[in-house]
């Protein structure tokens, strides 16, 4: 177990090191500069030269990529072009809101999706199994921000039962999480009724069932159990599902996590802020992954961890 | 990183607390309002915010020598009392008013005055506005890092301070009631180094109360401002993050006051169309103008015909169409509400014909193909395709490079420069109310050097000349000589013809119900999207 985590760690970290390697060349192939960016529309050349100069620019690649390495590992990831802050804080000020959204989405896609699931397990081959699987594949087709405008336009401003957009409040979470959930609750749905579908076949619930035990009881307490462990133990995988989701959902709610920081320096070629929120979402995706690797085991004991 | 994860887990633990209990809406006297935007609040720091969101903003929390006449582009003196110009115009002398105090207490002295202005010249503040500040004496000193003082910033005594011009320049006072000119306070300054512009501390009307990144930022009042019946309000909210469809239904559902981000294009004749809607909105004129730059310096722009082909190719009725009569169509560089501008300037008609007799004239009987960049946002694509219609009717084929705004930017600056440009999006916007301001950087010889923003790459030192002469007017007796003098500079551009000059946006704020004042406040020429120092609630 120790050397298995030792190894994944080693490779989470050449992951990291590979997914940084990779970004820092794209953002230096974009035909954008950022130092006549921050010198404004006034500077002269030699202004121009004088901040390429203090943030290293005019280094050749290799050193430049050294250097954020280098201030990389001591946790420091630069600061913003445009707004002059430190990265990590801009990240830090917004990541509660993310986590706190993904919770709630895991919350939704787990309650939609499971009760989907063993619905249609326990409908197996009738109309409403059909519906549900009908759905699902539906709810996992559709694009958020469609499935994200639609709910804000019916619930928040036809219906007026949830704020338009905004963060504080439970009833701001609502609607985003959903919309996020929704499309992970597509996927558990179907994974939980063939899980289902698998567990209802054994002997011991036709055990159950010939010594007389109530419906609800064999679902609940002998079916559920054991279909449920292995469907729970993807979501470490969704991570990097909501880590896309969480752009496109946080801009259409105003949502102020590192999505929609993302997405704003996208747009204004904030390089150190597209670094910064790049390598977050990679390490949330390889811990997520690790997590899923090391839950899996204590599920399902067929599994062996090498 | 581990630190900042396991900070984001108290957090979130934190904010899981706050969500439990629904937040009390803070009831104030009629004395707060809301304001939303979409893009985050960059730095506060005077010498370095340089958008249309945080300028504004800083001239809340800041004052400078100078200042405007609410709602006007008039000037007055700030936080001087009195100035007096030497006769050749290059010496000014401020002379500073009693009692002003930075928001932590201390009182502003001429020490102050000086340190700003370096401080904004300093090669290490990285500010994108010193060159406004190029014409003090000095100035080219301590930007190259040979001195480490502007040897034209003298301090007579605490109250008065002697600014020497190296060239007399008209446009000094506008440029000491600009941002990079505010007067800060330099142990607050040194106290938090380069997050300064998140802990302002300014002389000005507001003094910022709290600020979550990317969240929520309040103003509140600074009770000891030096000016008397200023500011008007005791808060002001901004709520960040907002789309502006979003911000929109928040104030027709009365949450928000004023829509930071204006009125969404796709939503303008709906907004429009409603009385009831349209009663809340102020229209204005704004110091814009929106242009096509054609780079003069390479084939086949660098001909004077081909230019002049393309601007009587445009049809720029039909694009004031396309953005639903936002705007009128222009004739020229400066916008209709500038000093300098040229009434009954006749410019170049629109004239198919006449653009293909000069395009065959000029050699190219059967057009060329050439690019034209444009940024992706909306409506900037729908006008650079009505451009490419246009061209394409006269035998040009352009083809559209949409491009995020900092990649045009860049392209333009570049050597080889980009052939055309549609400059919607990132075009001049007036950073005082200056005929010289349209000119220097976009249309002057500066300007035309590698990552200069005169994407046309024009260069007329004729010209250069008559606007150095026109700005050498000091005297305020003369402003109307050399109001024509400036005119008579853009006559001599659209001779050139290096722009095809298309639009002059106008503005249109919107306000709640119970938001007042003058209509002006809220197309005010130096402040958007109002003057938060003097609007008012009902």
């Amino acid at each position: 177990m120790a050397t298995y985590l030792f190894r994944r760690l080693v490779q989470a970290v050449l992951i990291l090191l590979g997914v940084s390697l990779v970004t820092f060349v794209l953002l230096y192939l974009l035909p954008a500069d950022p130092a006549r960016q921050i010198a404004g529309r006034t500077a002269s050349a030699a202004q121009v030269a004088s901040i390429r100069a203090q943030l290293g620019l005019d280094q050749p690649f290799f050193v430049q990529y050294g250097r954020y390495l280098a201030s990389l590992v001591q946790g420091d990831l630069g600061r913003s072009y445009l707004q002059r802050s430190q990265v990590s804080d801009l990240i830090a000020s917004r990541l509660p809101a993310s986590l706190l959204l993904m919770v709630a989405a895991i919350a939704c896609e787990l309650l939609i999706g499971l009760t989907m699931g063993v619905a249609a397990a326990v409908r197996r081959g009738r109309a409403s199994d059909h519906v549900l699987m009908v759905g699902s594949f539906v709810t996992v087709s559709a694009p958020q921000f469609v499935v994200g405008l639609l709910l804000l336009y019916v619930f928040a401003v036809k219906l007026g039962w949830f704020p338009i957009g905004g963060y504080g409040t439970a009833s701001h979470l609502v609607l985003p999480a959903l919309t996020l959930g929704i499309l992970g609750a597509g996927w558990y749905s179907r994974m939980m009724r063939s899980s289902m579908v698998d567990v209802l076949r054994q002997d011991y619930i036709r055990t159950a069932r010939a010594k007389g035990l109530r419906r609800w009881t064999i679902l609940a307490r002998h079916a559920l159990p054991n279909a449920i462990l292995p469907v729970i133990a993807m979501i470490g995988i969704d991570i990097g599902l909501f880590m896309s989701g969480i752009v496109v959902v946080e801009s259409v709610f105003g949502w102020p996590g590192i999505g929609q920081l993302a997405w704003q320096a996208i747009q204004r070629v904030d390089l150190p802020i597209i670094m910064g929120v790049t390598l977050v979402s990679a390490v949330a995706i390889v811990l997520g992954n690790l997590l899923a690797d090391l839950v899996a085991p204590f599920v399902d004991p067929r599994i062996k961890l090498q | 990183m581990t630190s900042l994860l396991k900070r984001s887990v108290a957090a979130l633990a934190l904010s899981a607390a706050v969500l439990a209990t629904p937040t009390i809406a803070a009831a104030q006297s009629g004395g707060s309002i809301t304001v939303t935007y979409k893009d985050d609040i960059a730095t506060l720091d005077p010498a370095i915010g340089y958008d249309w969101q945080n300028f504004s903003m800083i001239k809340a929390i800041f004052d400078g020598l100078m200042d405007y006449e609410p709602g006007t582009a008039k000037l007055r003196p700030g936080l001087a009392e009195s100035y007096e110009i030497s006769p050749d115009g290059k010496v000014f002398t401020f002379k500073l008013r009693d009692g002003v105090k930075f928001h932590n207490g201390r009182a502003m002295t001429a020490e102050d005055v000086k340190y700003s202005f370096e401080r904004t010249v300093d090669p290490k503040t990285q500010s994108p506005g010193a060159g406004f500040l190029g014409s003090i004496e000095g100035f080219e000193a301590m930007q190259g890092g040979t001195a480490t003082e502007l040897s034209g910033v003298k301090i007579v005594d605490p109250k008065t301070v002697q600014v020497t011009l190296s060239r007399p320049d008209a446009t000094f006072l506008s440029v000491m009631a600009l941002n990079f000119s505010f007067i800060v306070p330099k142990e607050e300054v040194e106290k938090y180094g380069a997050d300064f512009g998140r802990h302002p501390v300014g002389t000005g009307a507001f003094k910022l109360a709290d600020w979550t990144l990317g969240q929520k930022l309040t103003l509140q009042k600074n009770p000891d401002y030096y000016r008397e019946g200023a500011p008007k309000l005791d808060e002001i909210n901004f709520e960040i993050g907002q789309e502006p469809v979003v911000s929109l239904l928040r104030v027709q559902n009365g949450e928000v006051d004023v829509p930071g981000d204006g009125i969404p294009p796709a939503k303008f004749r709906e907004v429009m169309g409603n009385p009831d809607q349209a009663a809340h909105v102020v229209q204005g004129v704004q110091l814009h103008t929106g242009y096509i730059t054609m780079n003069t310096k390479a084939a086949p722009f660098d001909n004077l015909k081909v230019r002049q082909a393309v601007n009587m190719a445009i049809n720029k009725e039909r694009i004031v169409q396309i953005i639903n009569g936002r705007a009128t169509p222009a004739n020229q560089p400066l916008p209709p509400t500038m000093p300098g501008y040229v009434e009954n300037f006749e410019g170049y008609k629109y004239d198919v014909e006449g653009a293909k007799k000069l395009l065959a004239e000029a050699g190219h009987p059967d057009g060329f193909e050439t690019e034209l960049f444009v940024a992706n946002v909306d409506p900037q694509p729908r006008i650079a395709q009505a451009i490419q219609q246009d061209l394409a009717a006269v035998g040009i084929k352009a083809s559209l490079q949409n491009l995020a705004q900092a990649n045009v930017i860049a392209a333009g600056g570049s050597a080889e420069g980009a052939p055309m440009i549609w400059s919607g999006g990132m075009a001049w916007i007036a950073d005082f109310p200056d005929p010289s301001n349209f000119y220097g950087p976009i249309l002057g010889c500066s300007g035309a050097a590698e990552g200069g923003w005169n994407w046309a790459k024009y260069c007329n030192e004729e010209l250069d000349k008559k606007a150095a002469e026109a700005d050498a007017i000091v005297d305020p007796a003369k402003a109307a000589e050399r109001a024509a003098a400036w005119g008579e500079v853009y006559k001599g551009v659209m001779a050139d013809a290096p722009w095809v000059p298309v639009f002059n946006e106008k503005r249109y704020t919107m306000r709640s119900e119970r938001m007042g004042g003058d209509d002006a406040l809220y197309i005010d020429p130096v402040n958007t999207p109002m003057n938060y120092k003097y609007v008012e609630t009902k």
